[in-house]
């Protein structure tokens, strides 16, 4: 077993390296939030983001078992931590206009402010909520 | 063609964030765990994404997309509530289970029931988001 530094940046690079044939391919930023939103509150029903979808779902399903078999989600069986976690994911990301891969990933690299100021925001708050909810509260 | 590449590049973000452990919730909790044991390994995952990008936006000058039509524009350097407002509810979700929209949909067919109901919620949340953002607005304006 390689240290996991070594998948974390070969995994990485094909996350930025699908963002990059998205872009030069499509001329689109690729943004889970931004894909998904636009097909769930109809504002953009096209069949790319369906394929888009079809992939990011299906493959990894498909290839899991010969890559990594034991890649686990590792999530809380708390599911009111669930619902409250996924109500908050989804209302941010679309009133920023955008989550890890279109702010992160694509922002970063563009030296977009909002990007970067975007990721800053939403990591200050992602450390301040693991510190309050597990160092202080202990409930995760 | 936009549509095999849509496909391609879902496949491929997909695998990438299978194996760097962006869908293992531990791992993102532990690397948001600054006051506890730090696990570093989402830094190597956020550096390797965003040096093909490095590339992939300095070949969009003067050039089109590979299907046509023009490249996104760059939004102009203006700082908003909405941006700030949303991305600390998105931090905090994110936080809370350490699951962000990519990776609940790459791990979705492999995540049990959990994932399933995380995906619903933030579905949910979704087509919340611009009544909520628009109160926000109205809110702000009238303090």
């Amino acid at each position: 077993m390689q240290p996991e530094w070594i998948w974390g940046l070969g995994g990485g690079l094909l996350i930025g390296l699908s963002a990059a044939l998205y872009l030069l391919g499509n001329g689109r930023i690729m943004g889970a939030s931004g894909i998904l939103g636009g097909l769930v509150d109809g504002s953009d029903r096209s069949l790319e983001r369906l394929a888009f979808l079809a992939g990011l779902i299906g493959v990894p399903l498909l290839l899991r078992p010969l890559l990594l078999p034991a890649a686990q989600t590792h999530l809380t069986g708390n599911i009111t931590l669930v619902i409250i976690a996924g109500l908050l994911v989804g209302l941010g990301t679309r009133i920023a206009n955008g989550c890890t891969s279109g702010h992160g990933v694509c922002g970063i690299s563009r030296f977009s402010l909002r990007g970067i100021v975007a990721t800053i925001v939403y990591i200050m708050a992602g450390i301040a909520t693991v510190a309050l909810l597990r160092h202080v509260w202990g409930l995760i | 063609m936009r549509v095999v590449i849509s496909f391609l590049a879902g496949s491929l973000f997909g695998i990438g964030l299978l194996i760097s452990g962006m869908t293992d919730t531990t791992k993102v909790q532990g690397w948001l765990d600054m006051f506890g044991q730090w696990d570093p390994t989402l830094a190597f995952v956020m550096a390797g994404a965003i040096l093909p990008m490095l590339v992939a936006w300095r070949l969009t000058s003067n050039r089109r997309p590979l299907t046509g039509g023009r490249f996104p524009q760059k939004a102009a350097p203006e700082l908003d509530r909405q941006l700030i407002f949303g991305s600390v509810l998105f931090g905090l979700g994110w936080g809370l289970v350490g699951l962000c929209p990519g990776p609940a949909l790459a791990s979705l067919g492999y995540g049990g029931v959990g994932g399933i109901v995380f995906l619903i919620a933030m579905i949910v949340g979704m087509v919340a988001a611009p009544t909520l953002g628009a109160q926000l607005d109205r809110a702000a304006n009238a303090a």
